[in-house]
């Protein structure tokens, strides 16, 4: 039991560490613009592709830099292209403007790569146990993206707060007017900050590739649970971000790792069922069964109960 | 719906090609043939590659050969369901209203399901106007049990059939002391975890299950969780029906955790999959599967692979079953002479074939239920003349099953409709 435990809490590190590297970009970009950006988990899946073609070319390592540079560019292209257009017509329009964005790009993706899981492997230099714990591995490689993931919430986090360029940004967030008063280049900062949350995106892109295997669908299997992150951790707010994506990383792997469900709870209340009982389904419903909706169950409870979410500042 | 600007180019040029015909030949009507199946979303990848198939297929044996039924060429209509029964309720209405009489469809059961509900109450309302479905591969038993319908054929052994088969040979290694079985939470994941353990208690009471665990499906971002269980339980093997990306991360997960357990599936090969499980899977993911893989059998069907390779580089010919749907059809169409459904599905029914790879294969008419040879192979890269995935690996079919022993009774009580 202990390891299930302690490798289902590992688990849920990596996976929780991956969504906050997704999430950051996209609740920075909301506090700055107040827009969602739909499209924001399609940058991560370019991050993947753009990985998976240069390392087939240049290797891992120089896929790992170069990748997230061009993500991020592709971002601040969109920004002063498309977005910043867009924006004098409203949220809604921009919210629509992300929203066929992802499909765009999901799609152009399918058009220059093809529709088939990509080849994208892990480097060898990390192709080996970290360690092994009751005859479970633990390779190298999650170990190599935990480091990452917690190096770059160190580098925003200080960034944010201690740097000159994170406080203009932190300024621009509230008084833009002001800022741009006071002779800063309020567009071009926007559009540093959408280059960066894609590049962001790029990079969770190109760590989880190998992992979580690279195809067409990997920016819808992940672009939900993004959203429901920010949510559940206040939209605007980095901490919110960070402290809900390692709760919905740790509550998923925890309840896969669990092996209760309503047969034990039946069992306890002294009830059961035939089971060629109508609702057998429901009788028979076990935790794993349900974990991957568990994160949209708890962003139901969230805004019922804490509609600004955890972290997250009540709206004027 | 190309998956590369290679491909735009080859179907631009094919275009072009067919669009001359015309001139050059008599113009005749066209037999029009539906292939609804995902060509956009998580798994596109799959109905992609049997578009291809069917394409090249009708094109190979027929088109080329001067058409169907003294001259008329084939038409394949992709339409993409997304493999949404909603999706597929919208695509079917499209195919009535184009007149399009026969429709291909293979990826998920619960879309066979759905489809071949709305096309048995379709055509009990609208005489004259029924609708064929040929499954090509969608293995829910159900569709030719007790939900069998006289409008649906199965081109694919049902998974019974199969899991039958890997149960024998999974009860053939003494090895193997203790499984566990993960799955798509849906009807078809469910046949599989259900069967097997009532096969394996059966065949081998000492096997123990010591697993059995399903997911949703195409919504699990990473299966490491649900490796780590696999490892605590302390199984000697795998078993799943999983298929897509599911599959391929599933395998991947294992892999990468270090497990070196076999991996008995139904769907791990081919569409990218093969060359992403590469080295690490070597000689531990096992398929069932009919139509035996590597060695290739006869010339013939060297010949058509080969050719479907020079015209598709980047796919493979990843389900005979498709150009064997498709040439029965056909048969059954020449024989009565007419493309009205009914005439088809009588002609059909007992209808015997040899395949490409020189095998007689029957349709049952009692359940329209296909019987032919099963086979289970696995991901290697040894005396593997047609690779995966342009990838060097690719499958060895080592266990061979002739089809008098695959045949189940069927409980199917089939209304026939009176003409």
């Amino acid at each position: 039991m202990l390891e299930v435990f302690i490798f289902a809490t590992l688990n849920g590190l990596v996976t929780g560490l991956l969504l906050f590297m997704l999430a950051s970009g996209l609740t920075l970009i909301f506090s700055m613009m107040g827009v969602l950006n739909f499209a924001h988990a399609s940058f991560y899946m370019l991050g993947a592709y753009f990985a998976y073609s240069i390392s087939s070319y240049l290797g891992f390592w120089t896929g790992l830099l170069v990748a997230p540079v061009v993500a991020g560019f592709c971002g601040a292209l969109v920004e002063r292209y498309g977005l910043r257009h867009v924006h004098k017509h409203g949220h809604v329009a921009e919210l629509v403007f992300t929203f066929g964005l992802a499909f765009l790009i999901e799609e152009i993706v399918q058009f220059l790569w093809g529709r088939d899981t990509k080849n994208y492997q892990q480097p060898e230099l990390l192709d080996f146990p970290l360690f092994t714990l009751f005859g479970q591995e633990f390779s190298a490689y999650r170990g190599f993206m935990i480091f990452i993931s917690v190096a770059i919430f160190i580098g925003l986090y200080y960034t944010l707060t201690r740097s000159r360029i994170g406080i203009i940004i932190q300024a621009a967030i509230t008084h833009p007017h002001t800022v741009a008063n006071l002779g800063h280049n309020v567009p071009l900062i926007f559009m540093g900050v959408f280059g960066v949350g894609s590049a962001l995106a790029g990079v969770a892109g190109v760590i989880a590739g190998p992992v979580l295997t690279t195809f067409p669908g990997m920016a819808i299997v992940l672009g939900s649970i993004v959203f429901v992150i920010v949510v559940i951790g206040g939209l605007g707010s980095l901490a919110g971000a960070f402290v809900a994506s390692l709760l919905i990383g740790l509550l998923q792997s925890y309840a896969i790792a669990s092996d209760v469900g309503m047969p034990d709870l039946l069992d306890l209340i002294g009830v059961s069922f035939e089971r060629s009982h109508p609702l057998n389904d429901l009788w028979t419903l076990t935790l794993p069964q349900i974990a991957p909706i568990l994160p949209f169950l708890l962003l139901v409870l969230v805004l019922i109960f804490r509609p600004t979410g955890l972290l997250g500042k009540r709206e004027e | 719906m190309n998956t590369s600007p290679r491909n735009l180019l080859a179907s631009i040029s094919i275009a072009a090609a067919t669009a001359l015909t015309p001139l050059t030949s008599q113009a005749q009507e066209p037999v029009r043939i539906a292939f609804m199946d995902p060509l956009s979303g998580s798994f596109a990848s799959i109905g992609t590659s049997g578009l291809r198939q069917i394409e090249y297929a009708a094109e190979y044996f027929f088109n080329s050969r001067g058409g169907i039924l003294g001259g008329r060429p084939i038409e394949i209509v992709p339409l993409d369901n997304k493999q949404s029964p909603t999706e597929t309720q919208l695509q079917f209405q499209r195919a009535v209203s184009e007149g399009i009489r026969i429709i291909f469809q293979g990826n998920s059961s619960a879309v066979a399901n759905t489809l071949s509900s709305t096309i048995s109450r379709h055509n009990r309302r609208n005489p004259g106007q029924e609708v064929l479905q040929i499954n090509y591969s969608a293995v829910d038993p159900a569709l030719t049990e007790e939900e069998c319908s006289f409008w649906h054929f199965r081109f694919d052994a049902h998974a019974i059939m199969k899991l039958e088969v890997l149960t024998d040979y999974i009860a053939m290694n003494e090895d193997i002391k203790s499984v566990y079985i993960i799955g798509q939470d849906y009807s078809f994941g469910q046949v599989v975890a259900d069967t097997s353990i009532a096969m394996l208690q059966e065949k081998r009471p000492d096997i123990e299950i010591v697993g059995n665990e399903f997911h949703p499906i195409g919504q699990v971002k990473d299966f490491t969780p649900y490796v780590t269980k696999i490892v605590a339980s302390g199984a000697d093997a795998v078993i799943t029906g999983n298929f897509g990306a599911d599959m391929v991360s599933l395998a991947r997960s294992i892999i990468d955790s270090g497990l070196r357990i076999p991996i008995y599936t139904f769907y791990a090969a081919y569409d990218g999959i093969t060359a992403t499980l590469g080295e690490d899977a070597k000689g531990l993911v096992y398929l069932v599967h009919n139509e035996t893989s590597n060695p290739i059998p006869t010339e013939e069907r060297k010949e058509f692979i080969r050719g479907f390779k020079a015209a598709n580089p980047d796919k493979d010919v990843t389900q005979p079953r498709i150009y064997n749907a498709l040439r029965m059809v056909v048969e059954a169409i020449e024989e009565s002479g007419s493309t009205d459904p009914y005439d088809i599905a009588l002609a059909l029914e007992d209808r015997r074939h040899t395949t490409l790879s020189g095998e007689e294969i029957w349709m049952r008419g009692d359940d329209h239920q296909i019987f032919q040879s099963l086979h289970i192979s696995v991901h290697t890269d040894e005396g593997v003349e047609f690779d995966a995935d342009n990838s060097g690996w690719g499958l060895f079919s080592e266990f061979h099953v002739p089809a008098e022993e695959t045949i189940r009774e069927t409980s199917c009580r089939m209304r026939r409709p009176r003409r």
